[in-house]
Order: structure tokens, then C-alpha cells, then sequence
């Protein structure tokens, strides 16, 4: 108790912090497994049916919070590109890589979840709308995240390459933003809304809620998961990685 | 300061006015695929005029993504790029003096050969114009934002599909509003609106994609 100044850099080792991820990981579980339970039960028995979607509008339980996602995570990458190129910590290009394939994973959630939502309503699996460009545009930018960091042998320069690719996406992409908005009024003009409702019930409003806090909590509990791995496999090498592999064994 | 960016520049082009196959090769890719899509698709004219924006423009982001292995990688090889980074000159502004002269070598002749290529599809001259100007504006973008991708992969074994993928999403913008320009001419809309969101891609463009080349460059050849 003498000491309350806390180390904001002790975590920032990855020798420490991964004891640390394997602490969180079950606990991240348990609260994605539990708020993804009540959520899908909500989503299917306790939200009212909509009066105009019937019960087909369910899927967006999944859809909404998949796309949130989807761009969180893409943020969140990039800062702690950011912060790796600033501060020269390993570990934070170890985070932006442990959480791209569940960016990616979500992009894709999202993608196929609105297909199947536009086949009943639209008529059309697959709209020419902003949004779902936009999100298909960000697919490609992780799946080329991914490829460029795979590709590069030499994991320092992965890990610096990976990250100005990430700083460049997250420049760019309010500007395909709005380029694909654009494109797509002057095309066709509004045919299709997807903010038609303007009031949403509480119900369906918590529902999703619920839903994107466990979206949350799965992705910091994957996020934890495959950075322990990243962590092993980058420090297989060192004392600390070595005396943990023999205590195991 | 200038001096040194206009001798990069010259220096570029004289090397690859030496070399001129590898500009042709860009050039007549470019002929090729744009040639390809009637023969695909079918000769009807009506047909034929709706699509040439877009397959015009596809077929430069296309050509100016295959000319971009060879932006840093002769450099790179014999070594002048470590030359480059070790210069006392801001390394962006190099940068930009070798962008320019690869957009001289490999785009520039697309710009020229537009047009005429959209008479095979039965564009207006007008609308030919339009285009003309789109891709003058359009293409130096895309060399710019190219040598951010040619810098990462540099040197690297998969280095061409690699590319492709890194930079061909953040070509959506200027294709968009390249194949638009054209398209809102030939609709009777005019392009002026698209050619002015092209040329702030471009000077937006030009501000920032120098420095993350430039550190994409010091990060593949530490």
C-alpha cells in the first residue's frame, strides 16, 4: 500500500504480459460465453416480432454489433500501430497481429449475415449499397494486412511494415467512405435505406447491446489467446520463455 | 534541394529510355486488356460505350499496379537506394522526384493512349477529353499511393500478387471518381465536380503518401 503509483509500462514486456493474457483469457471467456447466451435468447424469444420484417430482422442481432466490430477492431489496430512505431514496444504490433483475423472474422460475420438478411427483404443477396462496399473494402484491408505481415520473413520489419499499412487504411478510409456514399447516390439515388426505422423498440436496443458487449468480450479473450502464441513463438529463444516451457513439461 | 529532385527525376528516365521494353510492356498490357473486354462482352456499340469509363480505368489501375515492382527494385538491387536513404536530402522529396519519373515513363503514355482507344469503344470528344483529363489527374495518384505498397514489399518473394492486394482498395477512390467523371459526361451531368475531387485526391495525395513511403522504405532496408 506504499507505493499506489502503478507502472503503466510494466505489461508493456511481453514477458510479463503473458502471464497476464492467460489470467484474462478465461475470465473474457466466461463473460462472452454468458453475454452471447442471453443475447441470442433475448434475440430470439424475448424481442418483439417487427411489424414490417417479421422475424426475419433477427439476424441484425448478429449483423450490428459483427459490423461494429469490424471497425473497432480496425482502430484499435491501428492505434497500437501507432503506439508500437512510437514507443518501439514489441508488444503492441503483437496486439494489432492477434487481432486482425478476428477483425477479418467479423468482416465477414458481417458481410454474410446481411446477405442473408437481403435475400428476404431485398429480393438480392448482394446490394451495390455504401455500407456494404465499404465493409467488403475493409475485408480486403485486413485479409492485405494479414498477407503483408505473413509474407515478411523478418519479424521486426513485419511488424513496422504491417503498421504503416494499418496507418495508411485508417487515413484512407473516411476517404472510400465517402467515395463509395457518393458513387453510390449519383449512381442509383436512394433506393434502398437501411435507416428506414427511425424509432427502435427498448428491447431490441438492449438486445444488441448485450450482443456487442460479448462481440467484445470473444474478441479481447481471442485477442489474448493468439497473442500468448505470438509470444511464445517470438520468444522461444529467451530464459523466461524457456523456464515456462520446462515447468510445463 | 530541387536540384537534387530534378536530377532524380532525369536520371529515371534516362535509365528507363534505355531500357524501353519495360515501358512498352506497360503500355501495350494496358492496350491488351482494354481490347479484350469487347471481344468478352460483344460488339454492340450501345454496350460498349456504357462500359468504357470503367474498363479504361481498370485497366490503367491494371497496368500502373504491374509497373510498380520496378519503382524501388533495380534501385534497391545495386544498391543506389542505400545511396538515396543516406543522402542528406529529405528522403520524401526524393521520393516524390522518383514517383514523378515513374508516372513519366509508365503513365503518361497510358494518358496519351486513352483516347484513343476510346474511339474503339465510340466515346464522344467530349467525353474522350473528360477522360483525358481524369486520367491526368487520376494516374499520378496512383503512382503515388503504389509506391507506398512497393516500398513494404520490396524485395520480397511474393512481392507482385502482394502488391495487388495491398494497393488495389486504396485505388477505390480514383477509380470511382475517374470512371464517374467520364460517365457523368456522357450522362450530360458534366464532370467538372468528379475532375475537382480527383485533383484534391491528388494534391491530398501528394502532401502524404511521400512520408509513408519514405518510412516504409527505412523500415525494408534497415
Amino acid at each position: 500500500m506504499q507505493n499506489r503509483l502503478i507502472n503503466w509500462f510494466k505489461f508493456s514486456s511481453p514477458a510479463t504480459f503473458y502471464p497476464l493474457a492467460g489470467r484474462l483469457a478465461p475470465i473474457f471467456w466466461v463473460v462472452a460465453v454468458t453475454l452471447i447466451a442471453i443475447g441470442l435468447y433475448m434475440s430470439f424469444f424475448v424481442a418483439p416480432v417487427d411489424y414490417k420484417q417479421g422475424d426475419g430482422y433477427r439476424i441484425i442481432f448478429v449483423h450490428v454489433p459483427a459490423s461494429w466490430m469490424s471497425m473497432f477492431i480496425y482502430l484499435i489496430m491501428a492505434g497500437w500501430s501507432a503506439i508500437g512505431l512510437t514507443f518501439n514496444t514489441r508488444l503492441s504490433f503483437m496486439m494489432a497481429q492477434a487481432l486482425a483475423p478476428t477483425g477479418a472474422l467479423f468482416a465477414f460475420i458481417s458481410l454474410w449475415t446481411g446477405s442473408f438478411w437481403g435475400k428476404p427483404m431485398w429480393g438480392t443477396w448482394w446490394v451495390w449499397d455504401a455500407r456494404i462496399t465499404s465493409e467488403l473494402i475493409l475485408l480486403f484491408l485486413y485479409l492485405g494486412y494479414m498477407a503483408l505481415v505473413a509474407a515478411i520473413d523478418d519479424r521486426r520489419r513485419a511488424d513496422r511494415a504491417g503498421a504503416i499499412l494499418l496507418l495508411v487504411g485508417v487515413v484512407n478510409i473516411p476517404i472510400i467512405y465517402f467515395s463509395v456514399k457518393w458513387w453510390n447516390t449519383l449512381h442509383q439515388g436512394a433506393t434502398i435505406r437501411m435507416n428506414g426505422q427511425t424509432s427502435m423498440d427498448e428491447t431490441m436496443l438492449l438486445t444488441m447491446l448485450i450482443m456487442a458487449l460479448g462481440f467484445w468480450a470473444y474478441s479481447i479473450a481471442a485477442a489474448m489467446v493468439r497473442v500468448q502464441s505470438i509470444i511464445l513463438e517470438r520468444e522461444a529463444g529467451s530464459t523466461w520463455a524457456q523456464d515456462l516451457i520446462g515447468e510445463r513439461a | 534541394m530541387f536540384e537534387t529532385l530534378a536530377w532524380i527525376i532525369r536520371r529515371d528516365v534516362t535509365i528507363a529510355l534505355r531500357r524501353r521494353t519495360d515501358v512498352f510492356t506497360t503500355l501495350i498490357f494496358f492496350v491488351i486488356v482494354i481490347s479484350l473486354f469487347p471481344l468478352g462482352v460483344g460488339p454492340d456499340l450501345d454496350t460498349l460505350r456504357l462500359i468504357a469509363p470503367g474498363v479504361v480505368w481498370v485497366g490503367a489501375l491494371l497496368a500502373s499496379m504491374l509497373a510498380l515492382e520496378q519503382l524501388f527494385l533495380a534501385d534497391h538491387r545495386d544498391g543506389t537506394l542505400e545511396q538515396i536513404l543516406l543522402a542528406p536530402q529529405p528522403l520524401s522529396l526524393l521520393v516524390i522526384g522518383k514517383v514523378i519519373a515513374h508516372w513519366l515513363i509508365t503513365g503518361l503514355p497510358l494518358v496519351i493512349m486513352a483516347p484513343v482507344l476510346g474511339l474503339q469503344y465510340d466515346l464522344s470528344g467530349e467525353a474522350l477529353l473528360v477522360m483525358l483529363w481524369s486520367l491526368l489527374l487520376g494516374t499520378p495518384t496512383l503512382s503515388l499511393l503504389g509506391a507506398i505498397a512497393a516500398a513494404l514489399t520490396l524485395g520480397l518473394r511474393a512481392g507482385g500478387v502482394l502488391v495487388a492486394l495491398l494497393v488495389l482498395p486504396l485505388y477505390i477512390p480514383v477509380l470511382i471518381f475517374g470512371a464517374g467523371a467520364v460517365e457523368a459526361t456522357t450522362s450530360g451531368l458534366g464532370g467538372g465536380a468528379h475532375l475537382s475531387l480527383l485533383g484534391a485526391i491528388l494534391l491530398l495525395a501528394l502532401l502524404g503518401t511521400p512520408l509513408a513511403t519514405a518510412a516504409a522504405l527505412r523500415v525494408s532496408s534497415e
